[in-house]
């Protein structure tokens, strides 16, 4: 019964490996390759927070503006390769984590998701009147690369490849933390925190836990998007739309689920792109009205992504349905 | 000097006022459903390009523009409401963030495509032309904005507190199910709540439209504005928006005048962020 199922999966990964050189002689399609993994990136790492974790962050550009800065001002103020200001991003991002986490993930719900919107807006403006980080008008990484460390190419296939490593080591460790203590207690939490509390549970650490986790990747985000990119200011770095986007692309395929991410990246992405390349300067507005639209109707019909609708167990819906009842008196508190 | 002073608050006092008449209408749904409306600074932009319709189209003030705003914004809050809210209300937390803040991308950019990317004002001598009383320099614009944003925001609490349809809508959102056992219909209520707050929204958008600029992505401030309002004068009480809005002006135009005009918005998202983190019941919530 699973054999079908385990082929089908072997058949897509190698797919995703030999991608690069499927569609050998089309840069533009290299390209995409690589911005799909790279918001798959993205949108795994909001996932552990978001999804397993059920807090709904809705500032994580926060964690990927820092990514990307760390990475524009080791070159800008260094001379070094932007990727060695990937660790350094993730520390920083780690520890401002931990200092917004103690006190925002006391909150419940709504009052998270809204503070994670303030913390990112009042990032976004101060990165905009900062000197040293370039303004308004941001900061550029290497004009021409120099080493090979730069990661600067011309083809998109080495960021194809980088990227892919990236996510293959942040799904990995997804797996190895969902299949363990960490993993079981997050999903307690989710389900509800009073009764994990009540359990034991110590749910504020495991909470902060998968939160800085989160911001570490995010950061990594934002740090390889800007050795590909090679440019960053305050709204492509902190923007609300950078946070936005990793949470729809998570919903859309499943919240919560190991590949949910990388399912909403595979259908937004050239979504976007398309919408982008076909409808030109007005392109931009254009996909987040889609974008808007299609996170509507996720919402209003299938709460819980994509990949729900081939939920393996069949036992799955039969328990959701008492569940659905339980969170207007579990969030009153 | 001191003189200055007392401008700069008096001006924060006004804004104030149409701050606190869109953040109640937020504060109400909030109270009566327990869902957070992130589209609400959106619905206020739309209220501020209703403005600026009927002033381009058929050339009419605030007095035209307030209620044909209040009745096209209420309309979109009971569409809202049966369309979408309705239905995410008991799903999981996630589908309740992404319901209303999917609608609040779709409002912002949908506004992109329609009316463009520039900004959009309206004549300054709109409503009459300043005048100074004791030295302190009143812009008419303002003055009716002010005025007008205490007197609708009294009226709704009013109305929620001493009348027999206030109570009902009080008893849908104590126990709804208790109301319908006596003869309530809870979604008549919840719709009609949406009607109010996108009513008391639309006016402020086209009072706010007189001396702001307006502009497809302004909702996504005005949104933060109305979840500090809210969260300062305590979720579901109008009257605490009221005192909360007046406060949160009368910062807003302090820090900008004594700090700089960019660093306004940091001063009142620190707000936000440090009445959540040590006070997220608000200055009168209950609890």
């Amino acid at each position: 019964m699973t054999s079908p199922r385990r082929l089908l999966q072997l058949a897509f990964l190698a797919l995703i490996l030999v991608y690069p050189f499927l569609v050998g002689d089309s840069a533009v399609y290299q390209r995409l390759g690589a911005l799909v993994l790279l918001a798959a990136i993205g949108a795994s790492a909001w996932n552990i927070v978001g999804g397993y974790a059920g807090q709904v962050s809705v500032g994580h550009a926060v964690f990927f503006g820092i990514g990307a800065y760390a990475s524009v001002t080791a070159f800008a103020h260094a001379g070094l390769p932007p990727i060695l200001g990937a660790p350094v991003g993730m520390l920083l991002s780690v520890l401002l984590a931990a200092v917004i986490g103690v006190p925002t993930l006391r909150l419940s719900g709504h009052y998270f998701s809204m503070a994670t919107i303030a913390v990112g807006e009042l990032v976004r403006v101060l990165s905009s009147t900062s000197e040293w980080l370039g303004g308004a008008q941001g900061l550029g990484g290497p004009p021409m690369p120099r080493t090979v460390f730069d990661l600067s190419f011309l083809s998109a296939m080495p960021y194809y490849y980088i990227f892919l490593a990236v996510l293959a080591g942040l799904l990995g460790l997804t797996w190895w933390i969902e299949r363990g203590r960490m993993g079981f207690y997050l999903r307690a939490i989710k389900d509800s925190e009073r009764a994990a509390r009540s359990l034991g549970v110590s749910a504020g650490r495991y909470k902060l836990y998968a939160y800085m986790l989160s911001a570490a990747f995010t950061s990594l985000a934002g740090s390889l998007y800007l050795c590909m990119f090679g440019f960053v200011d305050p709204e492509s770095g902190f923007g609300i739309l950078i946070s936005v986007k990793m949470l729809v692309m998570a919903a859309l395929g499943g919240a919560g689920q190991l590949f949910g991410p990388l399912v909403g990246a595979l259908i937004l992405v050239p979504l976007e792109e398309t919408s982008n390349s076909l409808l030109g300067g007005q392109g931009a507005g254009i996909t987040f009205v889609v974008y808007g639209a299609i996170i509507v109707i996720i919402a209003r019909f299938l709460p819980n992504g994509l990949l729900s609708l081939f939920e393996r167990r069949p036992t799955a819906p039969t328990q959701a349905e008492p569940a659905a009842t339980t969170p207007a008196s579990g969030h009153a508190d | 000097m001191s003189m200055t002073l007392v401008q700069v608050v008096v001006s924060g006092l006004l804004l104030g006022a149409v701050y606190a008449l869109f953040s109640s209408g937020l504060s109400l749904i909030w109270g009566m459903m327990n869902v957070v409306n992130f589209a609400h600074g959106d619905f206020v932009m739309l209220g501020m390009y209703a403005a600026v319709m009927v002033w381009t189209a058929l050339g009419g003030g605030p007095w035209a523009s307030a209620p044909i705003a209040a009745f096209l914004i209420g309309t979109l809050g009971i569409a809202s409401y049966f369309l979408l809210v309705r239905h995410i209300m008991r799903g999981p937390m996630l589908a309740q963030i992404l319901g209303t803040f999917g609608l609040a991308l779709f409002l912002r950019y949908g506004a992109l495509f329609a009316f463009g990317a520039n900004f959009k004002t309206l004549p300054d001598n709109l409503v009459g032309h300043s005048f100074v009383l004791g030295s302190i320099r009143f812009e008419g614009a303002r003055v009716l904005a002010g005025v007008v944003g205490v007197v609708v925001t009294l009226s709704m609490h009013f109305m929620l507190t001493r009348t027999m349809l206030g109570s009902r809508m009080l008893a849908v959102s104590e126990d709804a199910t208790a109301a319908q056992l006596m003869g309530i219909r809870p979604q008549r209520m919840q719709a009609l709540a949406w009607a109010i707050a996108g009513a008391a929204t639309g006016i402020a958008g086209a009072l706010i439209a007189m001396f702001f600029y307006t502009s497809p992505t302004v909702g996504e401030t005005l949104s933060i504005i109305a979840f500090v309002t809210v969260a300062l004068g305590g979720f579901g009480s109008v009257l605490g928006a009221l005192v909360a809005g007046l406060l949160i002006g009368v910062i807003e135009s302090l820090s900008a005048y004594l700090i700089g005009p960019v660093y306004k918005d940091v001063i009142v998202y620190s707000v936000f962020v440090l009445v959540l983190w040590f006070r997220p019941q608000g200055l009168m919530g209950k609890t």
